[in-house]
């Protein structure tokens, strides 16, 4: 688990690292060009321009080597040292973004972006589960059902159309034709304003909405997959023939029965769904950790690149993780074998 | 044994009324496909980002077939290119003429016209354009020399905003008996005589080159009436021709799709046979090598490459195989652990057949049902994660999918502005194709699966 951790960030360094050095040196470049220019008493004091080139240049390298940037970005010295800064969660200043705060510490940024994250698609992942359970459990105990033909063929439908621009025709139909919801996911008040939450929520409905729109089908048809193989089990059949109520059968017995999976692929489309937000967020412009990553990307703040990625990771890893132990928990028979 | 197994998969198929509705549309986005490289050149897709390109057509226009549902028709943007030429002489006077003629039966006026021409000609021949309209009236419109010149290849836009049109227009203000300040060419030139009011029928514009070198010609010309509606899905912000990128974004998906689902299953199928056929400790660092890959990110990895690396399609085609195969190669490990342990692969063994032998023979054929659904299900996910990428802006420049055709309409704001027709229609394409081929996926797993049955 901790080496797919450190292998994740490696090849992002690796990736980004060589960027990384060319826009730090031009930093270093800029600001001493600065100082000196601020002090017209150095300028006047050279002969030549050469002369005066070449102190600038000295000045610069010897700024470059006091901040160890004179090694190449893939000496083993300093993807350590970047390594162990990430790990002890010091990501550094973001190069152009800020948080809504004002604040250019990566660290300060995420911990803004992470929650509206979370609540959207949280909140669409728990109301998807709950529908696609209860519809998936009913459309395997009546197999061939009307119930169950409209949930499998919504199911292959759904799954084919992108959330993104089932996303962009909700924008046309409710902000452009009925005006009830605003394009843009972004609450134009202010966080410290009371009636931010208020606003917050409001705005979140359009891209919410969307999200359980297209993600219960495909859910209540893999319930219903896991279903119909614990339905067809001796036990689900001998109750039947003692006379137990079908009801109590599917969501008391069959379901439970059933849960392992179920819960596991839960934890894993939770963080799943994370990852997945990089072009919902795009969409609805909602200020999540997703476009964050976007806007990091189209400008290149690699301090943030790297930053979300290592928490998208964490976020995708601790999952698998919990995802093995609920396994584990419903259905014992794993820790044995 | 295996082509048997194959042949009760396709008799199987040919009763599933969902599979053959998928081949169904995949066999028309092939056709559509054919249709496109065979109209569309390779060059005009290739000036797709090139606004200069598409100068002559309309911004944002609706398609053209709205007006069948419309009381009211919307003028149509109308490019004319063949025209009627001849070549006279009266005494001295070498003349070339041009007519266009144009059949108006709409409701509003036209937006402006054009007239875009080529001359081939020596001395300073006079332009003369003048317009016959269906009541009869003639008015001319413009008479001015091109510049002077020994002998020259001119090019030339006269546009209706052209402000000796407008003065000319005004000296013949007796054929009109409603005040023309105020109002543009066009709508004077397609007015009723009476009342400011659109007038319909028969169109002619005449256009003479008059000079003294009979040599004097006119190469190239078009006239362009400038209208809101056009072609059969309408044009974008950048005044492009959506049909153009939505024929050849079928052979792009489909290439796509198909070449990352080729590419990881074929690996996928390759590496998880092989780690569960010798087992041990191979099998054991092969799988936490696929588990490495299986716990990143796909999304955010993809992305970054594409920044960073390359954006070029055939690149982007590699890095969505390497996130393609990992759970292709678990399941058919788990398969091949399977196989391995029957008889005739022991018995195989015993006599001395090598691995690679006894895995292209005895358990590869085992695992192409899987094998085949799982490439119809790997192709409209491929499809999607490219769209996707397009669609944030990363796609190659260079082959526009339908990814990209919404990425700019999404930073046009096409959607918030009632621009329908230029994000339904490439959505719906993409839902479309990866329907095809999650109907066929579909198909061939209840058959593969046949507890999913019952």
């Amino acid at each position: 688990m901790f080496g797919v951790l450190m292998a994740t960030l490696l090849l992002t360094i690796v990736l980004v690292g060589s960027n990384m050095d060319v826009i730090l040196k031009q930093g270093v470049a800029f600001q001493v060009r600065n100082e000196i220019t601020q002090n017209p008493a150095i300028a006047s004091s050279f002969a030549s321009v050469d002369e005066f080139e070449k102190f600038v240049q000295e000045q610069i390298d010897q700024r470059s080597k006091a901040l160890g940037l004179d090694a190449p970005w893939h000496s083993p010295h300093r993807i350590g040292l970047t390594i162990y800064k990430i790990l002890i969660l010091d990501f550094g200043r973001g190069t152009f973004l800020t948080s809504d705060s004002g604040s250019s510490d990566v660290k300060d940024i995420l911990l803004e972006k992470i929650p509206k994250t979370i609540l959207l698609f949280t909140t669409a992942t728990i109301i998807i589960s709950i529908i696609g359970i209860f519809l998936g459990s009913l459309a395997s105990s009546k197999i061939n059902s009307k119930i169950d033909r409209i949930t499998s063929t919504f199911a292959v439908v759904s799954s084919s159309f992108p959330v993104w621009w089932i996303g962009m025709i909700m924008i046309f139909v409710f902000a452009f034709v009925y005006h009830l919801f605003p394009a843009r996911a972004t609450p134009s008040v202010l966080p410290s304003d009371p009636r931010y939450i208020a606003a917050l929520l409001y705005h979140m409905t359009l891209p919410l909405i969307t999200i359980v729109l297209i993600g219960f089908g495909s859910w209540a048809y893999l319930v219903r997959n896991f279903m119909i193989g614990t339905l067809q089990e001796d036990f689900v059949i001998a109750k039947k023939t003692i006379g137990i109520n079908q009801k109590k059968i599917v969501y008391g017995h069959a379901l439970k029965n059933a849960a392992p999976p179920i819960v596991t692929i839960l934890a894993l489309s939770l963080s799943g769904s994370l990852g997945g937000a990089i072009i919902t967020e795009a969409v609805f412009d909602w200020p999540g950790m997703g476009r964050l990553y976007f806007d990091a990307i189209s400008v290149m703040d690699l301090p943030v690149i790297i930053g979300a990625t290592y928490v998208l990771t964490v976020f995708f890893l601790a999952s698998i993780f919990v995802a093995d132990l609920l396994y584990g928990y419903f259905d014992p028979r794993v820790k044995t074998s | 044994m295996s082509t048997t197994a194959l042949n009760e998969i396709g008799q199987e198929f040919v009763k599933n009324k969902i599979g053959l509705a998928g081949i169904g549309i995949l066999v028309a986005l092939f056709v559509i496909s054919g249709i496109a490289v065979l109209t569309v050149p390779l060059e005009t897709l290739k000036t797709w980002n090139n606004p200069e390109s598409w100068l002559e057509f309309p911004k944002i226009a609706l398609p053209a077939w709205i007006n069948l549902f419309l009381s009211e028709k919307i003028p149509e943007h109308q490019i004319l290119t063949s025209s009627k030429d001849s070549r006279y002489n009266i005494d001295k006077l070498a003349i070339f003429s041009q007519e266009y003629s144009v059949v108006y039966e709409f409701d509003d006026f036209p937006n402006d016209f054009i007239y875009e021409f080529t001359a081939k000609y020596s001395g300073a021949p006079l332009l003369q354009i003048s317009v016959l309209r269906p009541d009869g009236t003639t008015i001319d419109l413009l008479s001015r020399s091109l510049p002077y010149s020994e002998s020259t290849i001119h090019h030339e836009r006269i546009f209706s905003t052209d402000d000796t049109i407008k003065k000319n227009i005004f000296l013949q203000a007796e054929k009109f008996s409603f005040p023309l300040s105020g109002i543009s060419a066009e709508q004077i030139v397609f007015s009723e005589s009476n009342s400011q009011k659109v007038l319909n029928g028969r169109y002619a514009f005449l256009i003479r080159l008059v000079g003294v070198n009979s040599e004097n010609e006119i190469v190239d010309s078009s006239l362009i009436l400038g209208g809101k509606v056009f072609g059969f899905v309408g044009t974008d912000e950048l005044r492009r021709d959506l049909s153009v990128g939505l024929l050849w974004g079928t052979p792009l998906a489909l290439f796509i799709g198909i070449a990352v689902a080729i590419g990881s299953v074929v690996m996928g199928l390759l590496y998880g046979v092989y780690a569960g056929f010798i087992g041990k400790k191979t099998d054991e660092t092969m799988m936490r090598f696929n588990d490495v890959i299986y716990a990143l990110p796909a999304l955010p990895f993809l992305i970054i490459l594409a920044v960073t690396i390359s954006n070029s399609i055939f690149v982007m085609i590699g890095f969505l195989m390497i996130f393609g195969w990992v759970g292709i190669a678990k399941v058919s490990r788990s398969m091949a652990m399977q196989i391995k342990t029957r008889q005739y692969v022991e018995a195989s063994k015993i006599m001395g057949q090598r691995s690679s032998k006894i895995i292209l023979r005895h358990i590869l054929p085992q695992l192409l049902p899987y094998a085949f659904a799982s490439l119809a299900i790997s192709v409209p996910a491929a499809i999607t994660t490219e769209a996707g990428l397009s669609f944030l802006g990363l796609g190659d420049p260079s082959f526009p999918t339908w990814g990209q055709i919404l990425h700019d309409a999404s930073t046009h704001g096409a959607a918030a502005r009632g621009l329908w027709w230029w994000v339904i229609p490439p959505g719906l394409m993409i839902a479309v194709t990866g329907l095809a081929f999650v109907f066929i996926g579909n198909a061939l797993d209840t058959i593969v699966n046949p507890r999913l049955k019952r």
